[in-house]
């Protein structure tokens, strides 16, 4: 008996088969590596109990399912979130974390699949969804305006290009779907999942810098850690 | 009378304890309970149609009332059962029950701070009281 609020959300066993599940399980491992050696630099007294909160939260609102479609709802994914409030490296590793409980506690994304979760969701969002914000950050130093607009777009680029992610691996290691239909029905429903990712993003982030604007890593860091040496006006 | 040592130690505790204090602590516990009351009270709301990417892996297939498929051809046929479908909050319910996915929610907020907030404070650089951590190299 399945309870009526089931919330199922992340890829299960399966979906892909072994040989791609190991290979993405090993690209995760590979990243999140990466991630933590470079963490360090942005954890302090201050900003490690920060992000310790950033993933608790992104757990809560991943809970929040909203419909976009009839009989279709998306969730928040929460890359650029992380990204924008603690920093791609940290925040690859705050979504690594939630998606591990997920699938450890709740059943939520299957174990097997915790490589291909965590490359889409965590590594692919998490610095496609950096990338846009860096790229936007003149933008988001000018006004609060400016940085709800960016925490806005990123989050949605993050959504659809996590999709995308799915699309590879399901191109490489999946079936039961001709891939063209797969393509068009996971952009679609993302690019409106992703106006719902934007608007939570977007109020979070605005909300976070109203209060404590030292707690936003984008507009706080002088130089980002990816690109971008540019000198504040 | 006094050594080299007398005078730094209060010094560096008092230093220390502002260091503490200017932590922002208020700004933290609002956080986490904005956080609780999403996954506490609002997930109550939460849709139960199914997220993009299971609307995709089922699309082909007839469902039955859990939600599996008993006809046709999908993607999802392919996937097993969880590992973990035995676990006492699987399903974001705690042992299964009806109505406790608020419960579940909770508990997962605060497993999810320990963990999370573990890590990163093992992690953190030490005895920086830099104002500006980010800009350090």
């Amino acid at each position: 008996m399945e309870p009526t609020d089931l919330v199922a959300m992340h890829m299960s066993d399966g979906i892909v088969n072994a040989p791609t599940s190991i290979v993405f399980g090993v690209v995760a491992v590979l990243g999140l590596a990466v991630c933590v050696a470079r963490a360090r630099r942005d954890l302090d007294d201050r900003t490690a109990p920060m992000a310790g909160l950033v993933a608790a939260f992104v757990f809560a609102v991943q809970m929040l399912n909203f419909p976009i479609l009839p009989g279709v709802s998306g969730h928040l994914l929460g890359g650029a979130l992380c990204a924008i409030l603690v920093g791609p490296y940290v925040g690859a590793i705050c979504v690594s974390i939630v998606l591990l409980l997920q699938a450890l506690l709740f059943a939520d994304g299957g174990l097997s699949a915790l490589g291909t979760n965590i490359t889409n969701m965590a590594l692919i969002g998490t610095f496609v969804g950096y990338g846009v914000a860096v790229a936007m950050r003149r933008i988001a130093l000018r006004s609060r305006g400016g940085l709800v607009a960016t925490a806005f777009v990123a989050a949605w680029v993050n959504t659809v290009v996590a999709s995308l992610g799915f699309v590879l691996e399901y191109a490489i290691g999946g079936q039961g779907l001709a891939l063209g239909t797969v393509v068009a029905l996971m952009t679609g429903f993302h690019a409106l999942i992703g106006i719902g990712e934007g608007v939570i993003t977007a109020l979070t982030v605005g909300a976070v810098a109203s209060v404590r604007p030292d707690l936003v890593y984008l507009t706080r860091s002088a130089t980002p850690t990816l690109q971008f040496k540019e000198a504040r006006a | 009378m006094n050594g080299p040592g007398s005078g730094r130690a209060p010094l560096s505790a008092c230093s220390r304890q502002r260091s503490v204090s200017r932590l922002p602590l208020a700004f933290y516990a609002g956080f986490l309970v904005v956080a609780l009351l999403l996954a506490g009270v609002v997930s109550y709301a939460a849709s139960s149609s199914p997220d993009g990417l299971d609307a995709v892996t089922q699309t082909g297939c007839e469902l039955d009332e859990a939600g599996e498929p008993v006809g046709g051809q999908c993607i999802a046929q392919n996937a097993g059962e969880h590992a973990t479908a035995n676990s006492p909050l699987a399903d974001y319910a705690v042992g299964g029950g009806e109505g406790t996915v608020g419960i579940a929610g909770v508990i997962g907020v605060l497993v999810t701070l320990v963990v999370a907030g573990g890590l990163f404070w093992v992690l953190r650089r030490r005895g920086s009281r830099d104002d500006t951590p980010s800009r350090v190299e």
